[in-house]
């Protein structure tokens, strides 16, 4: 067992955990974080997307020790303290960017990184920067009308 | 919407109840349960398709430190009931079993089941178990599972032929489908599965001096999983609690009561601790259920001017080793339903399962859509053959609503549907006759190959099969008149929490923030149907009706002994229950339950004190749906690759709760249907291997792939209470069809055709020569 520190949504999170245990089941068991979801464990689907110094990372494929002194933020720590929606989490309801919700959280933390590189982006960026998350229910109509629509209430 | 129907909140896209917590990452799946003493399994499966176990060795997984139970067929098959799911406990069917005993039937057949401290532990165990299996042939190509000296999957069975049904073929058909004018052709589906994004999972604890036994699961069905658990593990079904919060999709997967997890529930009762087991997703793609897999050989007889006289399908299903839910599929609807919307007089048919060594098949979405995918690639076929644009033949051949009730020639009475306005309505959107001039432009300029296909069906959304057909719902109104509606439905993500208070809202008369709906839980609610079949809407949504209409009279009856008024001349608006036309003359909807419940002497005499009201509502054995679906490809011919140009919906559901709702689930199965025809592929080699085990090799549509949807709506109201009709499944059944028929279009032109899936670019450049 190896300790491990990082700040998860601006709290210090002490731990110590296993040299193989991954950052996403350090974040859903340690840290009870279970927004981070788990779709494949072998990075394709992109539900586990959480920012690791403010990049999108899939935590499936990286260990905790590895996210060790990082800054991270989870879906968890996107909205408002009372549960008021972020703009990205906001737009996503308003355009029906999601039915199950299981993908949600890794579309929603990329679509946060993406708008913070590129806070206008054209729909085919939109399209190729989205490409490596799967969602099985919308048939992503919704989830490019969201990152439209979070774009534009930016601006 | 037409101003007819659209209602305060019926009609309306209300924003979904559901999305505040799903987008902050509290939604309750089953992998987020956490129990005290929790424990953590994993399977050992089979890596042969078809042998013997001649030995099992498990005492190193059991030395490892942190494994608590390594158990296999002798710990559990004896101790296991029935695993029939409750609607087919008296249908014949595979011999279902917990873990593999004696013999493996299909890769990836649990044999071993690991408990362990953590989910690490137990695979490292996993690892250390050693199952010597003697292979022997397996049968893997369901085109020859019944062929003479080939072995059977079952042993038991004594024959792969799972289920047949056919039809007599009257002397005049027979003569029809030999003639000079029939026409034939052989489609064949490629096998898929559904792939929900949340894999499937349980956590189930017994508490052994109790003999209680709770289950959280990944469900679209929590009264079905509470029944086969209870028969499964011995536990009395009312001391067995199945609950489903949130539910990552399911499609149909999640309809029946898997096999590992009824084979946990079954460990924990024996056991006697709590266990959690989570699918990893090459399980998910090898053994949870496939789908599609089909072949159909089709005639179509005509008359000169193309019309329809006599049909023939010869359906055979691979239902591979231990099929969930049905024998094999839905073959018998497949066979039902072949002439769809089309005007036939005579048909006939032959459906047939067959069982194999692979992935038992399962419910996806419109598990009989065969019938639509080999009819309407046929009817492009026939129309190609007699030189008829297929937009034409269609117009020709369609049953026009001037003509319903139309009889099916297979005796099925349709009813209510518009497919010949849908059909209009599509071709409009999409410029049809603009896009042939394009089509024929762009060839004799560029050489480039450009197609349109339609895909034109009926959906039944049958309520004959108990109990898929019956939805009870208990609505009750607090003191202050806020309203809880409890429901037996398993939502797997399409908004019931939403949808079911717009229903009762609306019904009610009072606001939507003042219902909530309660659902995925055995404990709290009435035995019901769970959410499959496209049938949450016009079942659990007329429950919720038939209780609104109780709970109503009654409250206008307190409200006008309140207001010395005659019930007839009140009505509820906003919250207010008023005299008609004197809205001064009102008593409030909270005074009304607040007196319901705390004031009671000032009821009328005699009167039940409360305010609720349970209903049952079921289904008519029909109401159909309908739908066309149009599509715009080009192919690149020096790739093979297809690329979606345009996709149009016309749909007719009835009556919609939430058109935002109601595109969203026809966008989701429009895209499983494009995913399904052009990219995703189940593929097994020749001794059973499957080869698409990782979403590397399975591949899904992204958003790079999809087009932007277009949506036209036709309302033509069911003859049912609220009006509304099965659209869930539609946008799955309609998209195949309409995707290969474009792609067939474009090939067309140069004189190319295919005849199979997937359209992969290989087998497009494959046709091309």
């Amino acid at each position: 067992m190896l300790p491990v520190e990082m700040i998860v949504n601006g709290t210090r999170r002490n731990g110590r955990v296993d040299p193989r245990k991954t950052l996403a089941d350090f974040l859903r068991e340690d840290c009870t974080l279970t927004g981070t979801h788990l779709g494949c464990e072998h990075g394709v689907c992109g539900a586990c997307t959480v920012l690791v110094d403010g990049e999108a990372v899939r935590s499936c494929l990286l260990f905790a020790v590895q996210a060790g002194g990082s800054e991270v933020t989870t879906i968890e720590g996107l909205g408002g303290p009372d549960g008021e929606l972020s703009a990205v989490q906001d737009a996503f309801r308003q355009e029906h960017g999601l039915q199950c919700g299981f993908c949600t959280p890794g579309f929603v933390v990329s679509v946060t990184a993406l708008l913070h590189d590129n806070p206008a982006p054209a729909e085919q960026e939109i399209r190729e920067a989205l490409s490596g998350n799967l969602c099985r229910c919308t048939g992503y109509q919704g989830i490019v009308r969201a990152v439209q629509r979070a774009a534009e209430a930016a601006r | 919407m037409s101003a007819s129907t659209a209602g305060r909140f019926v009609g309306q896209s209300v924003k979904r109840r559901e999305d505040p917590r799903l987008l902050t990452g509290h939604g309750r799946y089953v992998d987020d349960v956490m129990r005290p003493g929790m424990l953590h399994c994993t399977f050992v499966r089979s890596d042969v398709a078809r042998g013997r176990i001649v030995g099992i060795e498990t005492e190193a997984a059991k030395d490892l430190d942190g494994v608590v139970a390594v158990l296999t067929a002798s710990d559990l098959n004896p101790h296991a009931g029935t695993m029939q799911p409750t609607m087919l406990l008296t249908t014949p069917g595979a011999p279902l079993r917990p873990l593999a005993d004696g013999d493996v039937r299909f890769v990836g057949e649990p044999i071993v089941l690991i408990v362990a401290e953590s989910r690490y532990v137990a695979e490292d165990a996993a690892e250390l178990v050693e199952v010597d299996i003697e292979s022997e042939p397996p049968v893997i190509d369901v085109e020859h599972a019944l062929d003479v000296g080939v072995a059977v999957v079952h042993p038991e069975l004594d024959t792969n032929l799972g289920a047949e049904m056919a039809f007599p073929i009257a002397p005049e058909l027979a003569a029809l489908l030999d003639g000079d004018n029939a026409i034939r052709r052989t489609f064949r589906q490629h096998r898929h599965t559904p792939v929900p994004m949340e894999t499937r999972g349980i956590v189930v604890e017994y508490e052994p001096a109790g003999g209680v036994l709770e289950a959280w699961m990944s469900t679209q069905n929590p009264h079905e999983a509470k029944q086969a658990i209870a028969r499964v593990t011995g536990v009395p079904s009312h001391l067995v609690r199945v609950q489903g919060h949130d539910v990552g999709g399911g499609f149909g997967q999640k309809f029946f009561t898997p096999r590992e997890e009824l084979t946990v529930a079954l460990a924990a009762r024996r056991l006697g601790r709590t266990l959690k087991w989570i699918e990893d997703r090459r399980e998910n793609l090898i053994a949870s259920n496939h789908a599609r897999a089909d072949v159909a050989h089709c005639t179509f007889a005509l008359d000169a001017d193309g019309r329809l006289l006599g049909t023939y399908i010869d359906h055979l299903e691979d239902a591979g080793s231990f099929p969930i839910g049905a024998t094999g599929g839905a073959g018998a609807l497949v066979g039902l339903l072949f002439t769809g919307p089309y005007k036939c007089p005579q048909a006939s048919l032959r459906t047939r399962a067959v069982w194999t060594n692979t992935c038992g098949r399962g419910a996806y979405r419109g598990p009989w859509m065969f019938e639509t995918v080999a009819r309407e690639q046929m009817v492009d076929a026939v129309a190609r053959e007699i030189g008829m644009d297929p937009l034409e033949w269609r117009r020709r051949n369609v049953v026009p609503t001037s003509e319903l009730p139309y009889t099916l020639p297979t005796g099925l009475p349709l009813d209510m549907v518009s497919p010949s306005e849908t059909l209009e309505q599509a071709a409009e959107i999409i410029a049809y006759d603009e896009f042939r001039a394009e089509q024929a432009r762009a060839f004799a300029e560029d050489g480039r190959l450009l197609g349109i296909g339609l895909g034109l069906y009926v959906e039944p959304s049958t309520g004959m099969m108990d109990p898929m057909g019956t939805e009870t719902a208990v609505v009750r109104v607090d003191p202050n008149g806020q309203v809880t509606v409890s429901l037996g439905t398993g939502s797997h993500g399409q908004g019931i929490e939403t949808t079911m208070a717009q229903v009762v809202a609306e019904e009610l008369g009072i606001d939507f923030d003042d219902v909530t709906v309660v659902q995925g839980d055995s404990a709290v609610t009435t035995f019901g149907r769970g959410t499959g079949g496209s049938g949450t809407a016009v079942i659990a949504g007329n429950s919720c009706r038939s209780a609104c209409a109780v709970v109503r009279a009654k409250a206008i009856e307190i409200a006008a002994h309140l207001l010395e008024a005659a019930p007839d001349d009140l009505d509820i608006v906003d919250g207010q229950i008023a005299v008609r036309g004197t809205p001064s003359r009102a008593v409030a909807w909270s005074e009304v339950a607040r007196i319901a419940h705390l004031e009671t002497a000032r009821l009328p005499e005699g009167m039940e004190v409360g305010l609720e009201a349970t209903a049952t509502f079921k289904a008519p054995p029909f109401s159909w749906s309908n739908a066309c679906h149009a599509c715009a490809v080009e192919v690149d011919r020096a790739t093979g690759v297809v690329t979606v140009l345009r996709y149009v919906v016309s749909e007719d559901c009835g009556v919609m709760i939430n058109p935002m709702i109601v595109e969203g689930q026809v966008a989701g199965g429009v895209v499983q249907g494009i995913g399904g025809t052009l990219y995703e592929h189940f593929v097994y080699d020749d001794e059973g291997n499957p080869l698409t085990t990782t979403f590397m090799d399975y591949l899904l549509p992204t958003t790079t792939e999809v087009p932007t949807i277009e949506y036209g709506h036709v309302e033509t109201p069911a003859p049912t209470p609220g009006g509304h009709k099965g659209m869930g499944e539609g946008g799955a059944i309609g998209s195949p069809p309409a995707v290969f028929n474009a792609v067939a279009d474009a090939l067309a032109i140069v004189g190319a055709t295919i005849d199979h899936t997937p359209l992969s670019p290989d087998v497009v450049l494959g046709a091309l020569g």
